[in-house]
């Protein structure tokens, strides 16, 4: 199942405490975790495998709690050191057409096509298969990414750890646009 | 009898007159006491502030009042602050910056919080306004360097520019040399948030020495340590300043020029920066400290002696910012060193870790609330607390106007006693008669919302996560402060009843956001249904709320009044609640 990711192993049931609603579905979502299993003092609380440590178990990470803002975060871990549990790869994306810039957190991506289904459902549009000669050609759209160098370059021309590491936003443009990238 | 009312002024004088009302509530009030008062008031009103931009139409404002030179506006709800809003949920300037640029080309500041500018706002601002002074962007995104270089090239009055806390895209540092050699009008300069690792360092220097008024320079961490000397050669006229990255090798010509240069500014009363800080640099700036009245070593990761060494040299400070690095000691130095403290924020060094790395506890606040007669204002990051203390902070200090308490595990009884902190805040709102704004955390129960609707009167703000048990809660507080007008809440069991029975209340508060609680679509339907002069949003990233079951609760619900109807640039996880159908998808 392609969106079998981590959080798989690490799902989170949600519930008020002492409120009998239903159980949510929990989906992995892109640029998030919520926890409102409030952890308490003294009880455990599940990890990623990643930052696993052997005393005293991590923390989850209560979205927005503590409320410090992302700046203040960012400043006290130093650029290379990670905040515990993760601060995430996001980049911005942006649709041709779409008023409203979103936010993904690259890291939670396995792989391109995970990426391209997960960018399908956040926009609602199909951006369909990728091919080495052809890029996108035939689909409604295609995703671009700017790298470090500041080139704009089709999704999928890299592979995907080289992508991960280089890239600073990405452009979902219309697919008629797109045909000068990635071409031989 | 017929009794005539006799308004003989004429309207020149009352005009004058009403130009002493600066205060936006001052003149909203007199705009009110009849129709001609509303006509004169309304053509003479020269500041305009919209607290929430969706609460009004920009063609409305416009038509109201036609010879604005100054709009502040806000935008997103404030827990997007701490990413609780989902990118793309709205706040856009532009429609706004479109209206006024046709109907006033003599406008002269904005000023905008939380809202998202592209560069093609900041473009049109360039254009169209050609006595531009004042662009403060307060918490904003959207832009880039590009759009900054649009202003610095057009805006030949430009005074101000101030980006506080924004998220820039840093494409370039060289936009700063769009500012013409002619300009010189610079008053206030403010790029602490740009990030660009390279920044003109010849364009800052000319332009600093060019402006001979200018009054705030801050910093961005690019600018290295011995750079700022040059910098400041020039400006020794500066009240304000912010250093960037205040970390170099220790080398005594740099110590000593920096030094040098820092005591030279006579008029400097603030300073802030001081990222990556070493101890070793810190004496330079001793020279000015006995004149200092605000300081911001938030960013300053150095420890409790040094900053108790620093703070001791500033007999002057009235507002203080700082990591919790400082201390319980230290704050007990700064209770002793600083009786004209109004202000402290405490942050947290390390609010992700398990355990506390440093021993700041609930001491330290008890010790400045104690020791400072004019502290009103808190921010207070800690792990522990007790009601014994917040009862001696709130019998102390009965001149808190903010209070802020940031305990940071949730749901953490009193240490002491492991009872609910209640009856602590109960006495801050108690005793606190004047308190404006208070944010709640720690182990609280119904009755802590209790004691909020009985006693906080002149409460306008509140800020509630993890607390409560029932709706009853959430009714207190809603049916008992007066003066509420902003409101949000996260992760509490409050639900619809309590919503429900306050609905009219919510039409006399500007917004109440409800996040991770329990109120159902169902209510939300109703609500938006009942009051038509509230916008009713559902924010929900799974999908249609009509998808799940009417009493399944929603994730996010932001409410706010608004006399322009249901917003029309929703994303596609936002859902209007209104009159018709209950249902409306963007």
């Amino acid at each position: 199942m392609e969106n079998d990711l981590n959080l798989k192993a690490t799902e989170l049931r949600l519930g008020l405490p002492g409120s009998d609603e239903p159980e949510r579905q929990m989906i992995p979502r892109p640029n998030k975790r919520t926890l409102s299993d409030i952890v308490s003092e003294g009880s455990r609380s599940t990890t990623e495998e990643d930052h696993q440590d052997t005393a005293p178990p991590a923390k989850v990470q209560i979205v927005g709690w503590p409320p410090v803002r992302s700046y203040r975060k960012n400043c006290l871990q130093g650029k290379k050191h990670e905040v515990e549990g993760g601060t995430g790869m996001y980049v911005k994306v942006s649709v041709d057409g779409a008023p409203y810039l979103r936010k993904i957190d690259l890291k939670v991506y396995r792989s391109y096509p995970q990426l391209l289904l997960a960018l399908e459902n956040m926009f609602k549009l199909t951006i369909g298969a990728y091919s080495e000669r052809e890029g996108y050609n035939g689909s409604d759209y295609a995703p671009t990414y700017e790298d470090r160098d500041g080139d704009w370059m089709l999704v999928g021309d890299v592979p995907w750890e080289m992508f991960i590491s280089s890239c600073k936003r990405l452009r979902i443009m219309k697919g008629s646009e797109a045909r000068g990238l990635g071409c031989v | 009898m017929h009794k005539k009312m006799a308004f003989s002024f004429p309207d020149e004088v009352l005009e004058h007159v009403f130009s002493f009302i600066q205060s936006d509530k001052d003149r909203n009030a007199v705009s009110m006491v009849c129709k001609s008062w509303y006509e004169i008031e309304r053509w003479c009103r020269r500041k305009v502030f919209v607290g929430n931009c969706y609460a009004v139409s920009p063609r409305m404002v416009i038509r109201r009042f036609p010879e604005f030179r100054s709009i502040e506006l806000k935008g997103k709800p404030h827990f997007a602050d701490f990413n609780l809003v989902p990118d793309g949920w709205g706040g856009y300037v532009f429609p706004w910056i479109a209206e006024m640029a046709g109907a006033y080309p003599w406008l002269e500041e904005i000023r905008l919080k939380r809202m998202v500018v592209t560069d093609e706002s900041l473009e049109l601002i360039a254009k169209s306004f050609k006595n531009f002074k004042v662009l403060v962007l307060s918490s904003c995104e959207g832009f880039s360097t590009d759009g900054l270089a649009a202003i610095a090239a057009s805006c030949k009055n430009l005074k101000e520019l101030d980006l506080r806390d924004c998220e820039v895209d840093d494409l370039s540092a060289h936009w700063l040399s769009h500012f013409p050699e002619t300009y010189t009008s610079l008053v206030s300069l403010n790029i602490s948030c740009l990030g660009s690792d390279e920044a003109s360092f010849s364009a800052l220097e000319r332009l600093v020495r060019r402006c001979t008024n200018l009054k705030t320079l801050r910093l961005n961490r690019a600018v290295p340590l011995d750079k700022i000397a040059n910098i400041l050669r020039h400006a020794p006229q500066l009240v304000e300043f912010g250093t960037g990255t205040y970390t170099a090798d220790v080398r005594p010509d740099v110590y000593s020029d920096l030094a040098g240069v820092l005591s030279s500014c006579k008029e400097l009363k603030s300073l802030s920066g001081f990222w990556d800080v070493i101890p070793d640099y810190l004496p330079a700036i001793y020279p000015v400290c006995s004149k200092l009245t605000s300081l911001n070593l938030s960013y300053a990761t150095i420890q409790s002696p040094d900053l108790i060494k620093l703070v001791s040299h500033c007999p002057n400070l009235q507002r203080l910012l700082v990591l919790d690095y400082i201390e319980d000691s230290g704050l007990e130095v700064l209770a002793s060193s600083c009786k004209d403290l109004q202000e402290l924020r405490v942050f947290p060094s390390d609010p992700f870790g398990a355990e506390p790395n440093v021993s700041l506890t609930e001491q330290g606040l008890v010790a400045v609330s104690l020791g400072c007669p004019k502290l009103q204002s808190v921010l207070y990051f800690c792990r522990r607390m007790s009601n014994e203390a917040l009862v001696t902070i709130a019998r102390s200090r009965p001149n808190f106007t903010r209070f802020r308490l940031c305990i940071i595990e949730p749901k953490t009884a009193d240490y002491l006693t492991l009872e609910p902190l209640d009856v602590g805040f109960g006495a801050i709102v108690q005793y606190c008669k004047d308190l404006r704004r208070l944010s709640l955390s720690g182990l609280l129960t119904d009755r802590v919302f209790e004691y909020i609707g009985t006693y906080a009167k002149k409460l306008e703000m509140l800020s509630v996560a993890f607390a409560g048990d029932s709706d009853l809660g959430l009714h207190h507080v809603l049916s008992g402060c007066e003066s509420l007008r902003k409101l949000e809440i996260r992760d509490c069991p409050f639900g619809d009843k309590a919503l429900l029975a306050n609905a009219a209340k919510l039409e006399t508060m500007r917004s109440l956001w409800i996040s991770s609680c329990a109120v159902s679509f169902a209510a939300c339907k109703l609500l938006g249904q009942k009051m038509p002069r509230l916008n009713v949003e559902v924010i929900d990233e799974r999908g249609p709320p009509d998808s799940r079951p009417e009493n399944c609760p929603v994730d996010k619900l932001y409410i706010y009044r608004s006399i322009a109807g249901p917003r029309f640039d929703m994303p596609p996880f936002v859902w209007t609640m209104d009159e018709d159908s209950g249902l409306r998808l963007s």
